[in-house]
């Protein structure tokens, strides 16, 4: 044969060769794929290192759990809304209370009047605690309960009881109980361990504070529709007081383990860390709470006493559990991870999304998975209930800035405090009322028609402290 | 004499293992159950398991199943939207770049539509035949008949678009 007739007929083969060994090469990285897929979906994740509960550093949980890590190390990251957050600088978030004057007339006498900024990220939440110039003031170990992993500190303080070691923190300054912390090698801000069972991951609740205050809540009679597990407790025999971690659902531990933190209490060194929650989760009920609280030398219940005026001042913490409590989300059964840590994919996994966030941040998975509008629509309802809290707050802030300018006028004219013990008393209702939505971090979103409410009474109850401040003289003014 | 023995073996061979891996390929992915009506089909590749749970529980279970709404009932054209779903759905999964969270397609929500008609069509005639200009979905109001309340699963992160994180 001649050398073309060879090659004439070997062309097609070698041709069809090289197809072949391509189709090939697809078809098998297909079949890795699908192996992929199918191994993803099948086993969740492989235990390499033993975590049990003195595992407080997240790192050693993220070798088991790479992909939860992955997000919750995202909570470093800044991210901003309208209303929340902050972006920029690398520095600090800006000053709160140097945006919105009032806030810092409101607080004059208590340590937020001298540092209180946006929020960061839950990674910074022991940074920025040991940060904040508010510790140029003694504070109290109290604190440490919501921003470090600290149940194996509790543990060794109560010799092995937890709740005994949380109950002596009161009495310990925040320097002192914070260095232990870190001399035993647990200071990591909240981390798997204090949600988790590191034998079987289940979520749970570990903060002494939500549980004695939510079997408070429980052990009264203040309505909980959207709590069936408390109703359940109530109906039942009630032999044991009612402890979320066996009565709960899981889609209630899904916002238990939220309100460990995110909630109104008391943190300072007169008695322990307290949860107001025997009457209610409403702003009118945790009132009424701290209006039956004394404090062990017999004295009313107060945070701190307004440095212009005198009176006495509650103080509002962040209540976003009993807001959320009080809205239709809460009603129809949506916990805060639904929006907050909403579910994700990875590949044919499903995982909770670890970088709590702002819903707003992430409207595709937070809000579309029930309500089938496209985002720019939904972010511009989040937008006009928000916008709409903002303008009834600022209202707020006018009428409880009015109100101390009246008091300050009368007592200049003369007045005494027992004069001005009305108007006193309106401007701590008043003032407890505008602080509970200011210092609430969802721009009234977790329940606008409650937060309306709220604020609408904080500015009615202001102006009257105002008219009682003019009529200090008596009748007749 | 056969030309170049030694390539065409070569070349057989190849074209055997390529098929050896393609029809293993096929079987390991459960290439097959495609082609039957069994509702856990659809839930192969995991991403309609949340939808499948959800039919599980929701009033059309005992009548319906996947594909008495989701395709066609004509022999042509259920295998023609067969292969263009199984297209559009296997290549989405394989490369990860589909919508969070999952929408039905206009073709697709077309055959839906077309599905209710075919057995409430007596039913929902008064209706169907006075919005002959604008077609109504049934779908729109009775949004839970095939899956229950509306319940689902997110999706990967992915970055929003600058623009619209920026405003927020």
């Amino acid at each position: 044969m001649t050398a073309t007739g060879c090659s004439g007929r070997v062309w097609p083969y070698l041709l069809l060769l090289v197809v072949v060994a391509a189709a090939t090469a697809g078809v098998t990285a297909l079949l890795i794929n699908v192996a992929e897929r199918k191994a993803e979906a099948r086993q969740p994740f492989v235990r390499l290192v033993e975590v049990d509960e003195d595992t407080t550093d997240p790192e050693v949980w993220g070798t088991n759990w790479p992909r939860q890590y992955d997000t919750y190390k995202r909570t470093a990251e800044r991210t901003q809304t309208r209303f929340g957050g902050h972006g920029g600088s690398e520095a600090l978030p800006a000053e709160k209370i140097e945006r919105d004057p009032w806030l810092k007339r409101m607080f004059l006498g208590y340590a937020f009047s001298i540092d209180y900024r946006d929020r960061r990220g839950h990674a910074y939440m022991l940074a920025d605690q040991e940060q904040t110039e508010r510790l140029t003031k003694p504070q109290t170990g109290s604190c440490l309960h919501c921003h470090a992993s600290i149940l194996p500190l509790y543990r060794k303080l109560g010799g092995g009881d937890v709740i005994k070691g949380f109950e002596t923190t009161y009495t310990i300054p925040y320097a002192d109980l914070s260095a232990q912390l870190h001399e035993m090698g647990h200071g990591h801000p909240v981390s798997c361990v204090d949600c988790h069972d590191p034998a079987s991951m289940k979520i749970r609740v570990t903060r002494p504070g939500f549980l004695q205050g939510i079997a408070a809540f429980a052990a009264g009679d203040a309505p909980a529709p959207h709590l069936p597990s408390v109703e359940r407790w109530r109906a039942g025999s009630r032999a044991a007081p009612y402890d979320p971690n066996s009565d709960a659902s899981r889609t209630e531990m899904r916002s238990f383990v939220c309100g460990q933190c995110h909630v109104e209490y008391y943190c300072s060194s007169k008695m322990k860390l307290t949860f107001p929650w025997a009457k209610g989760l409403t702003a009118d009920a945790i009132e009424a709470d701290w209006n039956a609280t004394t404090f062990a030398d017999g004295e009313r219940f107060y945070d701190y006493k307004h440095a212009e005026t005198g009176a006495p001042i509650l103080k509002a913490q962040h209540p976003e559990f009993e807001l959320w409590s009080q809205g239709i989300h809460a009603r129809s059964g949506v916990a805060c991870a639904d929006c907050h840590m909403p579910y994700m994919r990875d590949g044919a996994s499903k995982v909770s999304d670890h970088w709590v966030r702002s819903p707003l941040l992430n409207v595709a998975r937070a809000c579309q998975t029930c309500h089938a509008f496209p985002e720019a629509e939904l972010a511009a309802r989040v937008e006009a209930i928000q916008g709409r809290n903002y303008e009834l707050l600022q209202n707020g802030g006018r009428a409880i800035t009015d109100l101390i300018d009246t008091i300050l006028a009368a007592k200049a004219a003369g007045a005494s405090d027992e004069q001005l013990a009305p108007a006193l008393e309106l401007q701590r209702r008043a003032q407890w009322r505008l602080d509970f939505i200011a210092a609430e971090n969802s721009m009234g979103f977790h329940a606008p028609q409650e937060a309306a409410r709220v604020l609408g009474e904080a500015a009615d109850l202001a102006r009257q402290g105002q008219i009682a401040a003019l009529r200090w003289r008596g009748d007749g003014q | 004499m056969a030309p170049t023995p030694l390539l065409a073996v070569v070349t057989t061979t190849a074209i055997g293992i390529l098929a050896g891996v393609g029809l293993t390929t096929f079987d390991y992915a459960e290439g097959l159950s495609y082609l039957s009506t069994d509702p856990a089909a659809c839930a192969n590749c995991h991403i309609m398991q949340s939808e499948y749970d959800s039919w599980q529980k929701a009033g059309h279970h005992t009548a319906a199943a996947c594909v008495d709404c989701h395709l066609p009932a004509d022999f042509v054209g259920k295998y023609l939207a067969k292969g263009i779903n199984g297209w559009n759905h296997s290549k989405a999964f394989t490369l990860q770049d589909f919508h969070e969270p999952i929408l039905i397609t206009p073709r697709n929500a077309q055959i839906l539509q077309d599905n209710c008609v075919r057995c409430h069509g007596d039913l929902v005639h008064d209706l169907t035949s006075v919005f002959v200009e604008q077609p109504v979905s049934c779908v729109h109001c009775h949004a839970g008949v095939g899956h229950g309340p509306r319940c689902g699963l997110g999706g990967p992160l992915r970055e929003p678009p600058p623009s619209e994180s920026d405003s927020r």
